[in-house]
């Protein structure tokens, strides 16, 4: 059987969470990709050279034009039966249609599965990452979203897939869009960043951002934030790392002003390297931090940014 | 308007928790335990569409062992009209509990489902998106506003790249968000209140719904330990020590 990969894009690119979970889908079986959109040529062309994929599905139609899950599930439903496992990677697209696709089919969803054991057998983590769940799984297919930290990126060229064009199934007619209002930015988007500067509640003001984003131009670094200086109205949602938010691996996260309360931890702590800069020295934050620095982030950071020219 | 917002009694959000030693889940015994955060951001946006006037009645239904009958009593204090406990030692996933409020709604009828989007114990952030598809209604995930318009409910949903504002036909089911709203503390008076107020308690079995679970864990295990690092004495330091020791920058 073959093991199908939901694809994330947005009409024009395809998103690296793919290749993630193309990864992993890559350890269970052959994959198929299916690229689901409105005028959505353009990703499939680029999933098909994915190495390790061999065949895309193309399903272009009006009704996946803004990821309507009441409409893909029935898709997703509809090419169900050529299949063992349907991955997507856990993006907010994906953890809104799989559990729809799940329910549809009666079986249960494993979330953000970061290891295959087996065909069947997977590992989880529960409660924000503080403890890994090793699953096995008795249903006939398997529905998953992938944690995208969790695997590698599989090489984005490399593939000869086949694209191949997919029935689009009927108009749940349940919901509609209405529109976006998406963050605007030229620095990478924080789940594929090298380099993540996050601030927190000792930011002070969104203004005080500002100072991140001139250490983040330097380091190409992406800005993140905590669940604080969200709530705050320091930053837009999408900025929030942690639990709840973004979880996020990068080679390099400094965390500013951060107490670094476990929500905020079980979404960062497996970056590679952590810098935490917070006056108080019994910020939580230092436990996992491999370089610590003690001080007002407001003399720091600006410190920091210098010395990177130096 | 009837408005049914479900409630999971979770381990508090503040409680370190450790893995059992036989590693089959974690240590719940004599560990403080709560409505799960989401699910009282439920309660309070159906408390504030009960105050516009928008809904009539606020049920707040909970699934789990009988103590899950406190979790239920917040919820009342918090406001809801009146409790339902699905009473079950199971150790409940996803799937079983959205079969349960299936067969809960179709009972009462409410025109407006809120769940929170995920329970900080399992992380699964399901029940919403599989109640409704068992349902046949239309979903709203992840909702930081919501506001009833006639027959469709305008609701913007939190998304990876910012917002989304999309329409749904009611009934609907929504997941709530974090910046959905901000809960209130149940006051003295309304806790008083809430121990007269009605549970009804049934049981998955007389609801007719087969809650076996899907998954088996094989084990439950700590995760790796990241262990301190260096305090640094001076930003110059913290720079040398990227480049020449780290070498990510």
């Amino acid at each position: 059987m073959s093991i199908l990969v939901l694809a994330e894009h947005d009409n024009s690119e395809l998103k690296p969470a793919t290749l993630h979970a193309v990864t992993a889908a890559a350890e269970l079986g052959d994959v198929h990709v299916l690229v689901a959109g409105s005028d959505c040529g353009a990703p499939a062309d680029v999933a098909a050279n994915i190495s390790g994929v061999q065949k895309v599905l193309k399903a272009d139609s009006s009704l996946y034009a803004n990821d309507l899950a009441e409409n893909l599930a029935l898709l997703l439903v509809s090419l169900a039966p050529g299949y063992s496992h349907i991955l997507a990677p856990a993006t907010s697209r994906g953890k809104n249609v799989m559990p729809r696709v799940a329910a549809l089919l009666d079986v249960a969803q494993i979330s953000e599965i970061v290891s295959v054991k087996s065909e069947d057998t997977f590992v989880r983590p529960i409660y924000a990452g503080n403890a890994m769940a090793t699953v096995k799984s008795g249903d006939a297919i398997k529905i998953i979203t992938v944690r995208t930290t969790g695997f590698d990126a599989a090489p984005a060229d490399g593939g000869s897939a086949s694209v191949e064009d997919v029935a689009a199934t009927e108009d749940a007619g349940l919901s509609s869009f209405v529109g976006a209002e998406l963050t605007k930015s030229e620095r990478p988007e924080l789940t594929s960043a090298k380099v993540i500067i996050s601030g927190g509640r000792g930011m002070q003001s969104g203004e005080n951002f500002a100072m991140l984003e001139a250490v983040a131009d330097k380091l190409g670094a992406a800005v993140g934030a905590s669940r604080a200086a969200v709530d705050a109205g320091f930053v837009p949602n999408d900025y929030q790392v942690g639990q709840t938010g973004k979880v996020v691996a990068p080679d390099l996260y400094i965390a500013v002003g951060i107490s670094g309360a476990i929500q905020h931890l079980a979404g960062m702590k497996d970056s590679k390297v952590i810098v935490a800069i917070n006056k108080d020295e019994e910020a939580p934050i230092f436990q996992v931090a491999d370089y610590g620095l003690v001080a007002d982030l407001f003399d720091a950071v600006p410190e920091f940014s210098k010395e990177l020219d130096g | 308007m009837k408005v049914l917002v479900a409630v999971k009694r979770v381990v508090d959000y503040n409680v370190k928790i450790r893995v059992n030693s036989d590693q089959t889940g974690v240590e719940t015994q004599n560990v403080k335990m709560s409505m799960n955060p989401f699910d009282e951001i439920a309660v309070e946006e159906g408390m504030r569409l009960k105050e516009a006037g928008t809904a009539k009645e606020l049920i707040a239904v909970s699934i789990g062992p009988s103590q899950s009958q406190e979790t239920i009593r917040t919820a009342l204090a918090m406001g809801a009209d009146r409790g339902i406990l699905i009473e079950t030692d199971t150790n409940l996933e996803p799937l079983g509990v959205a079969k349960c409020l299936k067969a809960v709604i179709e009972k009462e009828n409410p025109d407006l489902v809120i769940v929170g989007k995920q329970a900080i114990d399992d992380d699964c952030a399901q029940t919403g998106q599989m109640l409704s598809a068992l349902l046949g209604w239309s979903q709203g995930t992840f909702a930081s506003k919501i506001a009833v318009d006639g027959d469709a409910l305008k609701l913007t949903r939190e998304v990876d790249g910012g917002l989304e504002n999309v329409s749904l036909k009611m009934p609907a089911v929504v997941t709530a968000d974090l910046r959905l709203n901000e809960p209130r503390y149940a006051s003295l008076p309304n806790i008083m209140k809430a121990k007269k107020k009605p549970i009804d308690t049934t049981t998955p079995d007389e609801l007719g719904v087969d809650v076996t679970p899907r998954l088996t864990v094989v084990s439950v295990t700590e995760p790796p330990k990241r262990e301190a690092g260096t305090i640094v004495e001076n930003v110059a330091q913290l720079v040398e020590k990227l480049r020449n020791e780290a070498k990510v920058i």
